[in-house]
């Protein structure tokens, strides 16, 4: 028998060791957990999708916990609910969230511009860029892959007819796509805006003008038919700020290109794109 | 300290654990994907190896072997590594906060890795006292790192090519690994040439 029951013993008390220093060292050595911080936690929506600008949703419920002035209307997945939950919970006043919507910067579809060389690498827009910077003819509009399509978790962006195009009653305003594309061609802007300029051509007027049909060519008609002082012109390219933009219109029938373009009507539907213009 | 400087470079360069000895294997496909969290993880193995080494050792030589029972070194060794890597995490999140971030994530992972095991029992079976022991587990843990490193610079290349469809994935990634391995046998015998 003493060669079984010594062995046997010895593991046996060594798990036991081991157990018992295990559970005295949980209890002496445990960290106190903000209780708040599970309860924000339980809140989040779980997306993990990191709009809020933190590397998910444990660490937004940590850091709310760390640093009580962090806005708590950062999830653009829960919107004005979770918000309002997280503000009661840390009771601080609620701010609701204005909700966004991501819109691409590009509107080169296949019958706006064209492709300039035959690529047949890899499939991705990250990959296509680093040869010359995109298939197409110009250096900064959408190369169509759909890396943003890959990016994005609610289906609400597509490559239509070689573009991106966002479907806004899908969209979250998670930032996903904006951080995927390779041409930074995405940006949030409020549900509430609706006019955008659908170009990002930095290059010269008539350069952007022989690379593609619709693209912004820096004529300023916009800027100076503005009347709320909306539009500048930088870099050869428009830009609206969406603090001012009240959705009138105006610079959307001055712009010679149809470079400025609503949201509602961008749905990749040539129909629709042809009832703007 | 010849003996030590040899033992160091072999472990890292020629009896590379995930390369040569091919333990190691999951978390050296799995992590790899990207550098800084297979420098992490490279980290949290350095110092399992390292703690488990000095737990370990101890207890064959003074525990196991002097009553005959060196046949229960494995489960014995796999209990207390276990245990220890348990206790260094609670104790690592109440103190040393700023290390449980970087590691924390990987200790559990590496509880009873094979390659954490495999230096502990092969110290035991090379027949190394305590002090070359240790230099093995640590250069056993750097030759990981290393070759994490250079894994994770060949997996995000790999990110980028156009791989034919049946070999997309973990295929071409098992293909690279092994050419990585074939190039490491270039080092076998190197070492005693170094301190020659």
């Amino acid at each position: 028998m003493g060669i079984y029951t010594f062995p046997v013993m010895l593991v046996g008390g060594i798990g036991l060791l081991a157990g018992v220093i295990l559970a005295a060292a949980s209890k002496f050595f445990a960290v106190e957990v903000d209780e708040r911080a599970t309860k924000i936690r339980e809140c989040l929506p779980g997306a993990n999708c990191g709009g809020c600008g933190f590397a998910g949703c444990d660490d937004y419920a940590a850091n709310l916990i760390a640093n009580p002035d962090l806005p708590t209307n950062l999830c653009p997945v829960g919107g004005a609910a979770v918000a309002q939950k997280i503000s009661e919970i840390m009771g601080v006043s609620f701010e609701a969230a204005t909700p966004k919507h991501a819109v691409v910067h590009c509107n080169g579809t296949c019958q706006n511009t064209k492709y300039a060389i035959d690529y047949e690498g890899p499939q991705t827009c990250a990959a296509c860029n680093t040869m010359f910077g995109g298939r197409g003819t110009c250096n900064f509009g959408c190369i169509g892959f759909g890396d943003c399509v890959a990016a994005c978790q609610y289906d609400a962006i597509h490559i239509v007819d070689g573009v991106a195009v966002v479907d806004p009653e899908n969209c979250i305003a998670c930032g996903a796509c904006a951080r995927a594309c390779p041409k930074g061609l995405i940006t949030m802007i409020p549900e509430t805006s609706q006019i955008y300029v659908s170009c990002s051509s930095k290059a010269k007027g008539a350069v952007t003008r022989q690379a593609c049909s619709v693209g912004c060519i820096a004529c300023r008609k916009c800027e100076k038919s503005c009347p709320s002082g909306a539009i500048t012109v930088n870099n050869n390219v428009a830009s609206i700020d969406p603090e001012k933009c009240t959705n009138c219109g105006l610079c959307m029938s001055q712009c010679p290109t149809g470079a400025i373009r609503n949201v509602m009507y961008c749905d990749g539907n040539p129909a629709n794109t042809a009832a703007h213009d | 300290m010849k003996e030590l400087m040899i033992i160091l470079f072999s472990a890292i360069l020629v009896n590379n654990y995930p390369l040569s000895k091919f333990l190691g294997i999951c978390p050296f496909l799995g992590v790899s994907k990207k550098l800084d969290s297979a420098v992490g993880m490279s980290a949290a193995v350095i110092f399992v190896m390292l703690m488990a080494t000095a737990a370990t050792w101890p207890i064959y030589d003074m525990l196991l072997e002097p009553n005959g029972l060196a046949y229960l070194q494995t489960i014995v060794f796999i209990l207390v590594i276990a245990a220890l890597v348990q206790l260094v995490e609670t104790i690592l999140k109440k103190y040393v906060p700023a290390l449980y971030k970087a590691l924390g994530v990987y200790l559990p992972l590496i509880t009873t890795n094979c390659a954490v095991l495999g230096v502990t029992v092969l110290n035991i079976t090379e027949n190394y006292n305590f002090v070359e022991s240790m230099v093995n587990s640590l250069g056993a843990g750097l030759g990981f790192m290393l070759a994490m490193v250079l894994f994770a610079g060949v997996r995000t290349r790999l990110e980028n090519i156009d791989a034919p469809k049946y070999f997309q994935g973990l295929p071409i990634t098992l293909l690279a690994a092994s050419l990585v391995s074939a190039s490491f046998i270039g080092f076998s015998g190197v070492v005693d040439g170094l301190f020659m």
